[in-house]
Parts: C-alpha cells; structure tokens; sequence
C-alpha cells in the first residue's frame, strides 16, 4: 500500500512575479512515470511542500492539456508561501496531487458562464476562466464579474483586459473603494448584477472569494431565478492531509479537501454563510 | 458453542497467544486509573478494585471478589493501537545539490493481542477502520498497526454511571468485531470465537465447552449490565434534531463551563482529527513529517491565514457536537459516539453529553427518533 501522503519530487522551472507578494511557479514532476499519469480538472488543488517546513494546498492554474507543466499562483502569507517565494528556477519541491472535486466544465458546455470572484481569492476561478477561453466555442457568453475592497488590491489588471477582447466576453470590475485611476463601478459586487443581462436556466455561475460576498452573491442570483444546482462555489478550509482524514476542513459533514473544494450551492445551503462552520 | 477458560487458567490463554507470537497488551492499574499496555502475567491484571466514575471524576476503589475485568473503562481505548498518537508519515532527505528525497514510512509492528476490549472500542475502532482504511487514500501506517492486532473482547458487567452504550447500541455485550470474547464469571470465562485467527487459538487452548448454566448467567449478567445504565441519549440519529437548533442559547451556556482544552477529544475512541507538522533536524539534510492528534478545541484547528471559522469556545463545542451526533451519520452513516462516557468523566468540569444533547434537541425529539 503506498502512502497517500508522500510528496513527489518536482523541479521549478520558471518563476513569475505576478504582484508584490504574488508569484506564480510553474513546476515539472521530476519522475516521468509520475508525470505522465498525472492528470487534473481545474479547480483542483495541489499539496506543495517546502523543505523543513511543511505543505500548503495550491489550486492548479495551468491547462490540464499542458500536462507537463504544473502551474501554482501563491501568495506569501504563512510559513510555507513566504519561503515558497524565495525559491528559484531549478529548485525542488514536493507535490502531491491532484485532490477533491473540480469546477463542472463538461455540465457548462453549450451554456452561458457567469464567473464571480472577489477578493484576492480567485487562482481558483482563474483556472476555470482560462480553460473556456482556450475552448471558447463550446461555452455561451462568459461574464467575469470581479469584486476588490480597495481599487489597489486589484491584481492582474492587464489580465482582466486580456479577458475582456475574448469574443462574447465580458469583464466588469468594483471596488468597495474607488480611487483615481479606477474607471470601473465602485460599490459592491453584488451591484454590477443589474449591469448584466443574466439568462436563468442558461447560465452556470461559479464563484470564489470570500464567503460574505458569496452569500450575498448567492442570494442575488436565486432571485433572478437561477437554479441551486446551478450555482457553484470553491470554499477554502484549513487543509493538511487533503484526503479527508485529519478532519480540519469539514463543513458539516463535507470534507472540502474531498468534496470539494468546489460545492454545489445544494451540498452547502445548509451552513454557508453561517458562522462557526 | 461457547469454551469454559477456569480462572486459574487465565495464564494459559496469555502464553497460548504468546506462543502464538503475539506480543500481549492488557488492562493494568497505573496512576490511580485502569490503563492498557504490555501485560506479562495475569497477576498484573486490575484485581480486587471496581472504579467510581461520574462527570468530571474518576476513582479506583477496593472491592470483593475474583474478577479481573469488573470495571468500566478508563481513559484510554484502544484507539491508540491503531492510530498512533504521534507518528512519522514520511521524511525528506535534502543532499548537497538541493535535491529532495522523499521516503515514506513502513511501520512493521509486532502482532499484538488485546485482552479486555469492550463493546464501545469495538464498535469505535469499526469507526476508525473505516475512516482510515476503507476510501479511495488508506492510510498504510494505521493499517499495518491495525491488521496487526487480536482483540480479545470481555463483555461488560460491571458500567460505570457514565456509560451509555446500551442507547447507542454498540454494548455492554461485544457482538462483532472480536477475535475471542470472554464473558467473565467467579470462576472462569465463557470463551467465543469471532474470527478464524480466534478459533485457532481457542483450538490450542483445548478447553472443554462451557455448561448451559453458565452461558446462561453470563448472558444475563450484560443484559443486568444494560438496564443499571443511567444515562442515555435521546436517540439514535440526533443529525435533523442538533441542525435545526444551530441557535439554541444552549450553546452559550455549554460555552461558559467548557474549558476547550480537548480532553473529551483526546479520550473519545471516535475522534481522528490530527494536525500534520514537521520536524527538520539541525543538520539541514534532513527532515520529518509527523502528525499527532489534534482537536476541534484548538485555537489552530480551523485556522486560515489571518482568520478562524471557529474563535469561539461555544462555536468549538457546537462544532464537536454536531458533527459527533450529527453529521457523522452523513459521513459513516451512524453516529460518533459509542456511549462510552469517557467524554463525561475526564471533562475536568463535567460537561455531560447526554444531558447537553437532550437540551438541545428536545424541541426536536420524540420517542421515534
């Protein structure tokens, strides 16, 4: 029986500054058997693990048909991310992965994607993004809709314009606080529903970010008449076995690691929003 | 069929399973309570003491008579055993180059035979193989230390007024689980196999079968054995029951007693949260990746960066609740808790999870529940 826990050695080979504190790396598993069978869904996450310190989970950002490559955005916060980000091309790591579920992307083909994110929490949602751009006859309009608290905290501006030049494809931004250079709505995320035309039965939504604004995005997209079913949201949890044993994820009795990360708004209206789980 | 084990025999079933190359594990007296670990010969087994135990107190007590087994549990389960307290997972080699090394841990443990697990571990321990083993990712360290194990079950006669096991329906008699199960009489044991690794040494112990009368006055003494419990719960599947009263002001009033120093966590034979961390040593070429048991009491057990889900003791309780008697069942499809009581003993203020349940839940409760 191998064990479930035991990181694979992999290589970075490029490293990207995103922001400030935000890097991405891009990694090879150095074992080609290892490799080679390694297959994800977006959405999915991986363990990274830095030497004598510990792991962190990472979603995976990459194309799942750029398998060899394994790409991770992190931002320096703990322990393990700030060393994480003091590592460069050709240093190794450990991975292990790919762990729970993925965004519905094959349940989205042939509909309209409203993607809603907030924060800084959105490598999730970013995989799944990039996915339907490279394949971006099979999907109906795609909406970003993407919330900041402060018009500085906004990353990847030029990503969010690169984005918005996709045919069928449309990105608005707000921030809670606008500044000087912020041409977009300021106010809540929730707002800039009225600026769309959101077509219920023929729209999947997948969101990320934090949990308040989910649960009043949530309630926005129930009233104009979308299904629970098809609502879908990436919850994040203290996560350190990935595989459903060490008990710190659970939600009621989800384990996000296993289950999730991304839920369903059926799997989780019971609890969502509701302080202490 | 049941074998008849004479007391003054006791010693032969411990150099039977010996023999066996079982390495044996047992009840024994250690700091004023009942605990299990290496047993030599049966003269160290727990002899001529019951224990007195209520919430938040437990005492060892002189008594008559000859039985070994005529006590409730204590502290520890055999959880143990199978999910080591503090272990190795794996560990990280780093050479000159930077280069890492994974090597994973291959835990050999010495075959060991239990002698005196009761109904509640049995049905916990079913709980724990479950979680561990059974899944898409077993855990290899728990199930090699778990197939490693012969547990000899003694049904229990003698609950402790924190048992409950006859509401949870796991006890006081072991009906599964066991390799060889002893029912405990003055003068010797009527003696079962539950397993062909069971049958095996009951075939080298060369017993003669026990007398109808004494199959008989065993059965009865574990069904006298459930009707002296005190304490119950107020039923069998409490998930719909605890969800719906997620706001009772119940909460607030456990929050003031409860301590949140995981006590009730680390005796429960359910519980398996553990935390995962690491150990590099100083010489920088290597490094140990461990886990030890956790609890949903600890200020880092739901920790994120910069933010916890559950910062307050009440939310921690309710967490511990909810998901014991709740949403376990969606989980294994029954509920935590095996009406062991260890959690209501070694509460150092005696928080009792019968009676914090029935508050809880009895708006929502009725007798079909």
């Amino acid at each position: 029986m191998s064990s479930p826990y035991l990181p694979h050695r992999a290589e970075i080979v490029e490293r990207i500054e995103e922001a400030s504190d935000v890097f991405t790396l891009r990694l090879r598993l150095t074992d080609n058997d290892t490799r080679r069978s390694y297959r994800f869904a977006p959405g999915q996450f991986n363990m990274l693990y830095l030497y004598g310190v510990g792991e962190v989970p990472i979603s995976i950002v990459s194309d799942p048909r750029d398998d060899s490559l394994l790409d991770h955005t992190v931002r320096a916060l703990g322990h393990v991310t700030r060393g994480l980000s003091a590592l460069q091309v050709g240093d190794t790591v450990g991975v292990r992965g790919p762990y729970g579920r993925g965004w519905p992307l094959q349940a989205a083909e042939g509909r309209d994607v409203l993607v809603v994110t907030g924060g800084l929490g959105c490598a999730p949602v970013v995989a799944a993004i990039r996915y339907i751009l490279r394949r971006r006859d099979r999907y109906g309009r795609l909406t970003i809709l993407q919330g900041v608290k402060h018009s500085k905290d906004l990353l990847w501006r030029e990503q969010y314009e690169a984005w918005a030049r996709h045919p069928d494809t449309e990105v608005l931004l707000a921030a809670d606080e606008g500044g000087p250079a912020w041409p977009w709505h300021v106010g809540l995320i929730t707002e800039l529903f009225d600026k769309i035309d959101i077509r219920p039965g023929r729209t999947l939504s997948m969101m990320c970010g934090p949990e308040p604004m989910m649960v009043a995005a949530i309630r926005e997209l129930r009233a104009l008449g979308l299904g629970d079913g098809d609502i879908y949201a990436s919850m994040e949890r203290n996560m350190q076995c990935a595989v459903g044993h060490c008990g710190h994820c659970q939600i009621g009795g989800s384990f996000v690691c296993r289950n999730g990360p991304v839920f369903p708004y059926t799997e989780l209206a019971e609890l969502l929003g509701r302080r202490g789980f | 069929m049941s074998d008849w084990l004479p007391r003054q025999q006791l010693q032969h079933l411990i150099d039977v399973l010996r023999g066996a190359g079982y390495h044996c594990v047992g009840p024994y007296v250690q700091d004023g309570a009942i605990v299990y670990g290496p047993l030599e010969d049966e003269a160290s087994l727990p002899r001529a003491l019951r224990d007195r135990q209520a919430p938040g107190s437990y005492r060892l007590e002189a008594a008559d008579g000859p039985r070994r087994f005529a006590w409730a549990n204590g502290p520890q389960a055999v959880k143990p055993l199978a999910f080591a307290a503090r272990e190795v997972l794996w560990q990280c080699r780093r050479d000159a180059d930077g280069r890492l090394q994974f090597e994973a841990a291959a835990p050999a443990p010495t075959p060991t035979a239990v002698i005196g697990v009761r109904a509640c571990d049995l049905a916990a321990l079913a709980i724990q193989d479950r979680h561990f083993m059974e899944g898409r990712y077993p855990d290899p360290s728990y199930a090699a230390r778990r197939r490693s194990l012969l547990l000899v079950a003694v049904h229990c006669t003698h609950p402790a007024a924190t048992c409950f096991c006859a509401s949870t329906g796991d006890g006081p008699e072991a009906s599964t689980g066991f390799d060889l199960a002893l029912h405990e009489q003055d003068a010797g044991y009527v003696v079962t196999a539950g397993s062909s690794a069971g049958e095996d040494i009951l075939a080298h112990l060369g017993l003669e079968q026990a007398s109808t009368e004494a199959v008989t006055a065993a059965r009865e003494e574990v069904q006298r054995a459930a009707q002296a419990q005190q304490r119950a719960l107020p039923g069998r599947n409490l998930r719909d029951a605890l969800f719906a009263n997620l706001d009772h002001p119940r909460w607030n009033q456990v929050a003031e007693r409860c301590l949140s120093c995981g006590n009730c966590t680390l005796v429960c034979p359910t519980c398996f949260c553990h935390r995962e961390l690491e150990e590099p040593e100083l010489d920088g070429n290597l490094s140990r990746h461990l886990r030890e048991w956790d609890s949903c009491f600890s200020t880092g057990h739901s920790a994120l960066h910069g933010f916890n889900i559950r910062p307050e003791t009440g939310q921690r309780y309710r967490q511990w609740l909810t998901h014991k008697l709740g949403s376990w069942h969606d989980q294994f499809g029954r509920s935590g808790c095996v009406g062991c009581g260890r959690c209501i003993t070694w509460c150092p203020v005696g928080i009792d999870i019968t009676e914090e349940a029935s508050a809880l839940c009895a708006a929502d409760t009725g007798p079909d529940s």
